[in-house]
């Protein structure tokens, strides 16, 4: 116990640091991701046959393919093709393709709950169909999802322990090289642990809260 | 060709950890259901908590603790050992909230209707509320079982020879590298394939079984 305290206070900062690289990762993959994800919630469904097949590819391998085989397709995969990515480039577009795989689902889930009445009041209105997307079925439709997407968000964060293996210098990096430095992998891992907790635990809670305040009108 | 079969050698390690950690998961997890149900205050906050710390820190970090933290003796977890272990609770803590929605999914009713038809506890729960739970959990389950699939590979990054560390292997050495992983996601994307209809020829047939 005394051990991890010691451990806490000397590699604390360390650790600190590497938590605001998972931190950066989380928010730049889902600022890229979400915009994305929106895009091809339309796509999977569009009479466009080009877009419709992009986006069904983008969103079934990244839906299909476990994160790591992405983080490692964009780091070992892609200099094959001539394009040499940092590893936190590479790291944040695999991130980027998960995410906007899961969100253009759980968006078209939340799309799709809106009440077909809205659409055909907006129809009956003489609403375009730009304006009935664009002040009816996405307001509703994001509103629906942003639960989910809050909960994708926390699993996001998570998976962002797994760019260590293309050696961004995130959490569990840090934590890694500190604990093969100096042999005190237990407390180490436990802090780096603790820490992940410490911010995916109070977002869980707020994802249900959402929840919660959300579903009262329904 | 040579690819395939050099990404293949990981296949069955990959449905191995799986298989294990899923079963791990499942029985680990039935004491916490228990103990989320629990009127006893302090049963119940102990098993939130664990549900909460377990979901709460990624896998990744509960595989490194068992791997490269615990050591009892001078004995320590092999790679796979840790993994499935690892894997296998974290599933437990999903698995729980699985069972527990489910449970409360069945209608308060049915335990009405057979306490007053003065059925024993034990037959309400393997005759009446059992079913009815394993049900209502099929759907989620099976959606979980294919994420734990999926999360098979971070047994990769302490070592277990599964499909992902096959084809970084692979590619590290041949330096085809795109279409090595590429091989390797459409894999997974195959292997999930049979278990989405595995579930749903499950939840039709279940489906029937109850009559509405």
């Amino acid at each position: 116990m005394n051990n991890l305290v010691d451990v806490a206070i000397e590699y604390g900062p360390t650790l600190l640091g590497g938590l605001k690289v998972s931190l950066t990762l989380t928010i730049l993959s889902l600022a890229l991701g979400l915009p994305i994800g929106l895009l091809f919630s339309f796509g999977v469904t569009a009479k466009n046959k080009a877009f419709r097949y992009i986006s069904v590819f983008f969103v079934e391998v990244g839906r299909g393919a476990p994160a790591l085989v992405l983080l490692q397709l964009m780091y070992y995969g892609l200099p094959n093709a001539n394009i040499t990515l940092s590893s936190m480039a590479s790291a944040c577009l695999a991130l980027t393709w998960t995410t906007a795989a899961y969100s253009a689902e759980l968006i078209r889930g939340g799309m799709q709950s809106v009440p077909s009445g809205e659409i055909e009041g907006s129809h009956a209105l003489g609403m375009s169909y730009r304006d009935c997307l664009r002040f009816v079925v996405i307001p509703q439709g994001l509103r629906i999802a942003l639960p989910s997407l809050m909960g994708f968000a926390v699993l996001l964060f998570q998976a962002t322990s797994l760019a260590y293996s293309v050696a961004v210098p995130e959490l569990m990096s840090q934590a890694y090289s500190i604990g093969s430095s100096t042999f005190q992998y237990l407390p180490v891992f436990i802090v780096a642990g603790l820490l992940y907790a410490a911010i995916s635990i109070p977002a869980t809670w707020l994802s249900v809260g959402a929840e919660r305040l959300l579903s009262r009108h329904l | 060709m040579e690819m395939l079969k050099a990404i293949a050698i990981g296949l069955p390690l990959t449905v191995l950890v799986t298989i294990l950690a899923l079963m791990i998961g499942t029985v680990v997890a039935l004491p916490i259901v228990a103990g989320l149900r629990s009127r006893n205050r302090l049963i119940w906050l102990m098993s939130r908590g664990l549900v909460d710390l377990l979901r709460g820190i990624p896998p990744v970090v509960w595989l490194f603790i068992l791997y490269y933290g615990i050591s009892i003796g001078a004995v320590r977890l092999s790679a796979l050992q840790a993994g499935v272990l690892g894997l296998g609770v974290v599933a437990a803590a999903y698995l729980a909230e699985i069972f527990r929605g489910a449970i409360s999914a069945v209608p308060k009713g049915q335990w009405e209707a057979s306490s007053a038809l003065g059925f024993h506890r034990a037959t309400v729960w393997t005759r009446i509320v059992g079913p009815q739970t394993a049900r209502a959990a099929i759907p989620a389950y099976t959606t979980f079982a294919i994420g734990l699939l999926k999360d098979s590979s971070i047994a990769s990054t302490i070592g277990v020879s599964e499909i992902v560390f096959m084809s970084s292997q692979y590619a590290r050495q041949s330096g085809s590298g795109i279409l090595v992983f590429f091989v390797a996601a459409g894999i997974y994307i195959l292997l999930s394939v049979p278990l989405g209809l595995l579930s749903r020829h499950l939840d039709i047939k279940m489906r029937k079984a109850v009559a509405r």
